[in-house]
């Protein structure tokens, strides 16, 4: 054989390997929608997703997806107030703040972190962090604090005050959507961390000289210079941890509590999309309505997941070299 | 013209140190965040290892579960990771690595490029549980694998062939310019510069990216929930269509679900402590390669 | 001309980067409201003295000091010194034009925002000042919003000295601020650094011998981190007393 042909052989069998990736996506796709279409098909697209009753195996059954959603919605932003600003604050103090030993020990840990099993994370919040809760905080929250506030005899403080904490934070299970997001803070940290220092240490270094020649302290230089010039770096990492706490199943699975019902408070139960994938599939028989069901579920959470990595990826295309705009 | 401030005093009165409030208080803070991620990974190993060293013994790691899994040990459970880790990887190098070749040698600008660059970025953010979905409905029930080792590989293998890619590709493109041109000019092919110059210096970097691989495939519940595990299997697996049993599943189900949710406390730990081993082991074997690597280039 | 006096007194300095000397017990006096250059081949130490003179080496983690370096009879590496206050005294242009990737405006208003000055009018008055002191006011007055970074090299060189201006600083010190200039944006810095030696005294660090001899009034040579020659520029071009400078400024090494 001629080697040029041998080339052109080789050419093609590698790239043609290289569209697998390509494949399997749409594959995922194809497949996820395709089990998925038969309960929008029967129930109807509106009546799933806004439903509020998910009883998949009642007679006859309800499949209103909106209680997961819910539960998916309050974790998602329960964790993102604790795991933004704990990742991102990781983030500066590697890149900015820590001097270089400190940042050669942090960086492999955060790493660590990242492949930390989740399901260890949803053990630890099932063994510890739940019965903290409930049986520790929850006595002083709702009982002792309610009880000092009213001997207080201050308007508003020993009446208003002391009932809400007396009704509002007795935590009736510490299985609830607080110790979920607690965990999956755990989890987005690392993931939000690890993407938003690349994005810091790209800034270039003549940008820092340039601050601290006219005289900017440290905090000024970070706050007003790195941190706008890397701002689409940044909203990449907080895009990609949204994602990462959307689509944790684990922990949600472990620790929300299950209960398929919208949560209003923060110490409910819920049952965010993923845990009921997990917990359910196992018992849906094949072809059911409800192994339909949960295959919409899922192809929700992969439309979600999907339009994410679109934004992220779109912004990190685009804004390239930002400009810092009018707030320097 | 305005002037600033202490602009016009002498330089002795002007340059005495303020105290910076300011920074100072947003310095700690950033601080005080910075070691969040560390403080809680410690505090949870330190919780893993305090209870599970107290079940550790040879006993455990090499006898099969008795009485319903309240007693005995896990050696099942840990060869079922192994198996499930081992064969993910066999299928997932070969795949991902000539993935990376294409995207760092043979692809040009252009839709097709664009595309599979989009797909990986995209797969990556798949949720676990979505590819435990797809491996369920396609190895399992349409290729008729049923639940077993292959099937949960294959799901495991497809979760982690983005990371391998990118991981491999970093380590391709990382490789001189000088080595390719020196190849290509003593008559070498394309095809030969890569396989026999490319590859090979590539090959340390692409094995770390593999062992990291190995920490996070082997940790990962989800995609084989319904796709490999058994609830309980009493030996090693005899073919790849039997289902095996796995650490991350035995901590579930054990902390989840059944009766002896309390009696099984102690082999719940003892499992937890045997995955964190191996999943920082890998961590650990897969960071300091690198670092060795990082030193040891010279070019 | 106004009367000069010594505004830095550098005695016995020395800089190290780890284990390696990069400046070597250097004595030096700089002159308020002339123009002083450092000369020698590359890695003869003398970004790093200048680079001293602000402390901007405090960036680099492994960088010690020791020495005295007085600016107005002041040691900036005494631990009491605000070498915040020191560094808008001080200021600094560098080799690679390096404006925020941020408006015209915002690039200038940086300096005197950091202060305290909040008055938009203040601002304005600042900005417009220092933009015609650094002799780019013509050039930008009308897109004062356009990114810093869509000028041309030479313009942004400009905003970065007036940037510096906009701080009403005492010195500033240049990293040879044309080295990355074509010959025509360098005359017009060359013009300029002439015009701003009536208010702002000016170190200037060069390899372009040419460059120091047009300009400055006192040069300095350095070679492998030792100061060799200090004088009147006149004299040290023409009649050096040194065999090594002469050599250097002959072109007979590097």
């Amino acid at each position: 054989m001629k080697w040029q042909t041998k080339e052109r052989l080789v050419e093609i069998s590698v790239s043609s390997i290289g569209l697998l990736s390509v494949i399997v996506l749409l594959l995922i796709g194809f497949f996820l929608f395709k089990e998925a279409f038969y309960i929008f098909y029967k129930e109807g697209v509106i009546r799933v997703i806004f439903g509020s009753q998910w009883y998949p195996t009642h007679e006859p059954p309800d499949f209103g997806m909106f209680p997961l959603i819910a539960g998916t919605i309050a974790v998602t932003l329960l964790t993102s107030i604790m795991a933004i600003p704990l990742g991102l604050g990781t983030a500066i103090y590697i890149a900015e703040v820590a001097n270089h030993k400190v940042k050669e020990f942090l960086k492999p840990l955060i790493e660590m972190l990242a492949s930390f099993p989740s399901v260890v994370l949803g053990f630890f919040g099932m063994v510890i962090i739940a019965p903290i809760l409930s049986n520790w905080l929850s006595p002083i929250l709702s009982e002792k604090l309610p009880e000092m506030l009213r001997n207080t005899n201050l308007p508003f403080i020993s009446t208003t005050l002391a009932d809400f904490c007396y009704d509002k934070l007795f935590i009736a299970s510490g299985l609830n959507i607080t110790t979920a997001s607690l965990m999956l803070t755990v989890r987005a940290i690392p993931v939000i961390a690890s993407i938003a220092e690349d994005a810091l240490t790209a800034v270039p270094r003549t940008y820092r000289e340039a601050s601290y020649s006219l005289g900017a302290d440290k905090w000024h230089t970070i706050w007003k210079v790195v941190i706008p010039a890397s701002v689409s770096g940044l909203s990449v990492a907080v895009i990609l941890g949204i994602g990462t706490i959307i689509g944790e199943t684990m922990i949600v699975l472990m620790v929300a509590g299950g209960a398929a019902v919208v949560p209003h408070w923060i110490f409910d139960a819920a049952r965010p999309m993923p845990a009921a994938i997990a917990a359910e599939m196992a018992e849906a028989p094949y072809k059911s309505l409800h192994y339909h069901a949960l295959f919409g579920v899922g192809a929700i959470l992969f439309l979600i997941t999907f339009v994410l990595s679109m934004i992220s990826d779109f912004i990190s295309r685009k804004y390239r070299s930002v400009r810092i705009g009018e707030k320097v | 013209m305005h002037t600033i401030e202490n602009m016009n005093k002498p330089f002795e009165l002007a340059c005495k140190r303020k105290l910076n409030i300011k920074q100072g208080f947003f310095l700690s803070l950033i601080r005080t965040l910075g070691f969040s991620g560390a403080i809680t990974l410690f505090l949870i190993l330190s919780f893993v290892f305090y209870n599970g060293f107290q079940v550790l013994s040879w006993e455990f790691i090499t006898e099969p579960p008795i009485d319903a899994m309240t007693k005995g040990g896990i050696f099942p459970v840990i060869m079922g990771t192994i198996l499930l880790t081992i064969l993910c990887m066999v299928l997932v190098i070969p795949v991902g690595v000539i993935t990376a070749i294409f995207l760092a040698e043979y692809s040009k600008p252009g839709v097709m490029l664009k595309s599979v660059m989009m797909s990986i970025y995209t797969l990556a953010g798949v949720p676990s549980v979505v590819f435990g979905l797809f491996g369920l409905g396609v190895f399992v029930v349409m290729l008729n694998f049923g639940t077993s080792l292959l099937a949960g590989s294959m799901t495991l293998a497809i979760m982690i062939l983005p990371y391998i890619i990118s991981t491999s590709e970093e380590a391709l493109k990382a490789v001189p310019y000088s080595f390719k041109e020196a190849s290509l000019a003593c008559g070498a092919t394309k095809w030969q510069t890569i396989w026999k110059v490319v590859l090979p210096t590539a090959m340390p970097g692409i094995l770390t990216g593999a062992i990291l691989g190995t920490a996070k495939v082997s940790g990962e519940t989800a995609p084989i929930m319904f796709t490999a595990a058994a609830f309980f299997s009493p030996g090693v697996p005899r073919s790849v269509f039997e289902p095996v049993m796995a650490l991350p599943y035995h901590i579930y189900v054990l902390a989840t679900a059944g009766t002896h949710i309390e009696e099984t406390r102690p082999i719940q730990y003892g499992t937890a402590l045997v995955l964190i081993v191996i999943v920082l082991a890998m961590n650990l074997l897969g960071i300091i390669l690198r670092l060795k690597q990082r030193k040891k280039r010279a070019w | 001309m106004v009367e000069e006096k010594n505004i830095f007194e550098i005695k016995n300095f020395n800089v190290w980067y780890g284990d390696f000397q990069a400046v070597k017990d250097v004595n030096l006096n700089i002159s308020s409201n002339r123009i002083t250059a450092i000369i020698g081949p590359s890695g003869c130490g003398k970004s790093t003295l200048l680079r001293a003179m602000n402390r901007m080496n405090d960036l680099i983690t492994s960088s010690r000091t020791s020495g005295q370096m007085l600016f107005h009879n002041i040691d900036i590496y005494d631990k009491n010194t605000d070498v915040i206050e020191l560094r808008r005294r001080v200021g600094m242009v560098f080799q690679k034009p390096n404006p925020f990737p941020s408006s015209v405006y915002e690039n200038v208003a940086y300096g005197p925002k950091l202060r305290g000055i909040k008055k938009k009018s203040a601002l304005d008055e600042i900005v417009e000042q220092a933009l015609i002191k650094a002799d780019l006011w013509k050039e930008v007055k009308d897109k004062l919003n356009d990114s810093g970074l869509s000028l041309s090299g030479g313009q942004m060189q400009r905003l970065c000295i007036a940037r510096s201006l906009a701080q009403q600083p005492e010195v500033i010190l240049f990293d040879e601020p044309t080295s990355a200039l074509d010959p025509i944006s360098t005359a017009h810095i060359e013009n300029l650094l002439q015009e701003l030696q009536k208010t702002v005294t000016i170190v200037i660090v060069t390899h372009n011998m040419q460059q120091a001899a047009r300009i400055s009034h006192y040069t300095a040579f350095m070679y492998l981190g030792e100061l060799i020659e200090f004088g009147n520029t006149d004299t040290i071009f023409v009649n050096p007393a040194n065999k090594l400078t002469e050599e250097y400024i002959t072109g007979r090494f590097g």
